[in-house]
């Protein structure tokens, strides 16, 4: 959406409408050991190799809070401006499944951790606040494998225990624009506290969508319905799509939405009725009688706010106003804490919106090309800002400071001795130049009788005779001056 | 029959600590007791070779510096015993086998003792006549057609009948002392967070604590230092330096301020009872306690709030038996939701189910306010007035229960006036109290009474200290025939 206003409404037959969503995300929190266990939680171990006593339900086994995966929720809590509660609640969210084995999943309902707070997106159409209902901590479960016998269900009960955030957006997101932006900037703000990987392929980031409509101009909300458990941002735009014009049908034919949870089928590209509000769980929650209520002392809150580091809405303004950086290039600049970390680095040696350009432009693409992520990129920050110093200095030209992009990427050599070299320096002296652009001009008399005569367009031609004659190397600047200054004469 | 396996459990350790007896040989007097004693059904496993190979091991090597130095204990089946069986008095777990000690038997064994056995019990502890047990009702060795009280049913007819030097219960609304009240024997539960919960099948995890069963007072002391300790694995465990409750036991109480709730002298009441209680007040005034009249008004909630509480956390505890994982699993079934159905309904007994209901009910959208908000707030008033009465007094004295031991089947077909039997006892459970049973009297038939101490939060050694004085000075003596050899 490159358009400076807000246009995504759904015209039905009938009416406009607007779609109303509200996300509930889960992000794993970053953490050795389960929320209320010892057992590891690393991705992809042997099926059932991270589970304990407590986390398989075992009569007699209680469970110990995680200090570690509260502080993780105090973190993001700071992260996103919020409330933490000094005092919230562990409850039971009562339901038999056979990847839950306690037959319970400890949640937060009534009292959670953290309260009120809001997120800032950057739209295209100016930027936009997100409020957060709350963030409350509780386990995952388990995961059932349908599909590796015929007739058995196997449990892997490695998840089973992991803490979980579960962030609750107000229902202030309009479009699945923002919801692309507001789930990247969840992830973004969590990875720089380091609070959640935010690995979507791995499960660690997935979200229950809330998706109503309603006329352009109406003041209420209309019927909801939630589709559970999304994973990955383009299958929320994509179920937020079908969603919203299915119910815009619906109201155009005169018919109500029902509340009810559906589910996204990725194959058919569509969500399909899971059950019905009449048919909702009834969790019973309750206070879990094993854990104390928790009491988190302001100490606490006040130590861990002074150990959060730089976030990326302060370090955007920062980039601004020190690097000179326009609010798009700083946005895209911190976007990741190991972009913002290489930018800074690259910055620091050479020139800083040049920089910028630069690594937003070849960087990126090659990085993208391959696959990789910065950390990993094969040309190092310092090796770059040498790059952008040589580009700045004038001692090579634009295009010639393509191919030594190139030849670093494959050689991993630093740009000095790849210009050096190669003798790719560019052509700068003075004198040299006024005796190529002289030979040119006499070699094509007729060409400078026709420019002189009006036909300016002529211009370009010398420039690329110039170019050719000296291997591009010529300065572009100085060639435009100096053929100038000769075709006057 | 060997007369040793009569003395209470300080005797004993005196017998073994002066080398009067070895281990061995006591385990052995214990285990030809018990193998003569099944008519009681008091135990649901024993392990006699364990329990010989670990006494051979003390004896080689004995550490008298312990405080059970050698001595086997058998304990209620609701602990989880490490490679031993763990029923819960229930066909659901009847084979279960756990891989893992529980805190408060742990702390037993490193006090030198030596597992002889797991004792019945009502199943998952619900009951208060061991009569709910998968493993059949426990017989009162006072008479054979009553029965022990429950759920702790099993461990106060073994204690009763010698078949254990002592052992452990637990107390959820009265289970360690009712049926200490129902066989002349002595039980304490402690304050909610002493002894860890860490390794007990869990009934209602806020009311849940473990506690000492013995023959005497001092034999209760000495358990207790053994069980009681912080465990960081039981997050409502209190954090607090361990007590030399038996080196600190004294009998001077004077001067101490006893309390009589008058709403304790409730309806029709049996007049033995009454009489009973006034016994114990002039026992204790004789002694120099000051015996002063207080009110508890939020008494008669007790009951009605203990079995919303009691029940709506049981109902939540009791999900993992699903058949999934472990313990009894229906064949029957077609899929997930029929294995679930047919396991729970073939694998728990009617009382169980019974609470489940209750509890489900009771934690419903729509009547949870109405039900388990109130009982909480509730909970909270009848905290409240044992919390202000403590102003006043130093323990208080009161019944331990409101009839002697009842006869087998008189109130399984009536729940009600089964769960009247804990009306006493519910209220110290709801407030997190201590509270000890002593053996006070025997009623007209022959059969123990107990009148209950309660005490203020961690003031165990008071109520231990009360209770040591006035056994001292009642003279009660128990009187089993051991008419079932």
């Amino acid at each position: 959406m490159s358009k400076d206003k807000f246009d995504y409404f759904i015209k039905g037959e009938k009416n406009n409408y607007e779609v109303i969503i509200g996300l509930e995300v889960h992000a794993q929190v970053s953490s050795n050991s389960k929320l209320f266990s010892g057992s590891a939680t690393k991705f992809g171990a042997e099926p059932n190799s991270q589970v304990s006593l407590i986390d398989s339900a075992f009569p007699g086994m209680l469970p110990v809070i995680n200090k570690e995966c509260i502080n993780q929720a105090i973190r993001t809590g700071l992260g996103l401006n919020a409330k933490i509660n000094n005092n919230s609640v562990f409850d039971r969210k009562n339901y038999f499944y056979a990847d839950l084995p306690q037959g319970y999943q400890i949640s937060q309902y009534k009292n959670p951790i953290v309260g009120e707070g809001k997120v800032l997106l950057d739209m295209p159409y100016g930027s936009k606040e997100i409020g957060i209902e709350r963030l409350h901590l509780e386990q995952d479960a388990g995961k059932s494998i349908h599909d590796m016998d015929p007739s058995n269900t196997y449990v892997d009960l490695n998840r089973s225990g992991i803490a979980l955030m579960e962030i609750v957006s107000k229902p202030d997101l309009r479009s699945p624009e923002e919801v692309n932006a507001y789930i990247k900037k969840l992830r973004t703000i969590m990875r720089y506290l380091g609070t959640c990987d935010g690995n979507m392929q791995e499960g660690s980031l997935r979200a229950d969508v809330n998706v109503s409509v309603r006329q352009v101009g109406d003041k209420n909300f209309g019927t909801r319905c939630e589709i559970k458990n999304v994973n990955s941002i383009k299958f929320m735009q994509m179920a937020i799509e079908y969603e919203a014009n299915r119910q815009v049908e619906l109201l155009d034919e005169g018919k109500k939405i029902e509340q009810e949870t559906r589910l996204f089928d990725t194959k058919k590209n569509e969500t399909r009725s899971m059950r019905s509000k009449e048919d909702a769980h009834d969790y019973r929650y309750f206070p879990d009688p094993d854990l104390l209520p928790l009491k988190i002392e302001q100490k606490l809150i006040d130590d861990l706010k002074k150990t959060l580091p730089e976030l990326p809405d302060n370090k955007k303004e920062r980039f601004m106003k020190d690097y000179g950086l326009n609010s798009y290039e700083a946005n895209v600049l911190v976007s990741e804490k190991e972009i913002s970390n290489y930018y800074e680095e690259v910055a620091k040696l050479s020139d800083k919106k040049l920089a910028a350009t630069w690594m937003m432009g070849d960087l990126f693409a090659m990085l993208n090309d391959k696959g990789l992520n910065i950390s990993k990129s094969p040309i190092t920050a310092k090796n770059f800002a040498e790059l952008v110093q040589s580009i700045k200095s004038g001692e090579i030209s634009g295009r010639i400071a393509k191919e030594v992009f190139e030849l670093m990427v494959e050689s991993g050599d630093n740009a000095k001795k790849i210009i050096e070299s190669k003798g790719m320096k560019q052509q700068s002296d003075p004198k040299e130049l006024e005796k190529i652009i002289n030979e040119i001009l006499t070699k094509n008399k007729d060409k400078v009788d026709q420019y002189k005569s009006g036909k300016e367009k002529l211009f370009g031609f010398f420039v690329g005779q110039v170019m050719k004659q000296s291997g591009g190397k010529a300065n572009p600047q100085l060639t435009n001056d100096i053929l100038k200054k000769l075709l006057k004469g | 029959m060997s007369e040793i396996v009569k003395k209470n459990l300080s005797e004993i350790i005196d017998l073994i600590k002066k080398k009067e007896i070895k281990s061995e040989e006591l385990a052995n007097l214990y285990i030809d007791k018990v193998n003569k004693s099944k008519k009681l059904n008091s135990y649901i496993t024993t392990c006699f070779e364990h329990t010989i190979q670990k006494s051979k091991e003390f004896d080689k090597k004995p550490n008298l510096n312990t405080l059970l130095p050698g001595v086997p204990l058998a304990v209620k089946d609701l602990f989880c015993t490490n490679g031993f069986k763990t029923t819960a008095g229930s066909k659901m777990l009847e084979n279960f086998i756990p891989q893992y000690e529980s805190t408060v038997t742990e702390n037993l064994w490193k006090e030198g003792a030596i597992l002889l056995g797991k004792l019945n019990c009502d199943e998952y502890a619900m009951g208060s006549s061991n009569e709910t047990s998968y493993f059949g009702n426990v017989i009162n060795p006072i008479a054979k057609d009553t029965v022990p009280g429950g759920s702790s049913g099993g461990s106060a007819s073994a204690l009763a009948a010698d078949l254990t030097p002592a052992t452990i219960g637990t107390d959820t609304g009265g289970s360690i002392r009712q049926p200490a009240s129902f066989t002349g024997t002595v039980g304490l539960k402690p304050t909610y967070g002493l002894c860890s919960r860490w390794g007990i099948v869990a009934f209602a995890s806020s009311l849940d604590q473990a506690g000492p069963m013995t023959k005497s007072v001092k034999d209760c002391s000495i358990m207790l230092e053994a069980m009681a300790g912080f465990d960081k694995k039981d997050s409502t465990s209190i954090e607090k330096k361990k007590e030399n409750y038996s080196k600190n036991l004294k009998t001077d109480i004077k001067g101490l301020k006893i309390g009589i709730p008058k709403e304790y002298r409730v309806e029709n009441m049996p007049k033995e009872i009454d009489e009973l209680w006034n016994k114990g007040k002039s026992i204790l005034k004789d002694l120099g306690a000051d015996i002063i009249d207080i009110s508890l008004p939020h008494t008669k909630y007790a009951l009605p709030t203990y079995y919303i509480v009691a029940p709506a956390e049981a109902s939540s505890n009791l999900a993992r038996y699903d058949g999934v994982k472990y313990g009894y699993r229906s064949s029957k079934g077609n899929d997930l939701i029929e294995m679930y159905e047919n396991t729970r309904s073939e694998g728990f007994g009617d009382e169980v189910k019974r609470r489940i209901l209750i509890g489900t009910y009771v934690l419903s959208s729509g009547y949870y306010d109405a039900y388990y908000l109130k009982a909480q707030k509730v909970r909270q008033l009848i905290k409240k007035d044992f919390d202000e009465n403590f102003g006043k007094v130093d323990a208080i004295l009161t019944p331990s229960t409101p009839s002697s031991a009842f006869k087998i089947g008189e109130k399984t077909n009536d729940p009600i006036s089964m769960y009247l039997n804990d009306i006493f006892t519910v209220p110290v459970n709801l407030a997190g109290l201590p509270a000890i049973s002593v053996p006070a009297g025997l009623d007209k038939k022959g059969y123990p009474l107990g009148l209950q101490l309660i005490g203020k939060t961690l003031d165990e050694q008071n109520i231990l200290n009360v209770a040591y004085a006035f056994e001292k000075n009642c003279n009660f003596k128990n009187e089993i025939k051991n008419w079932w050899l």
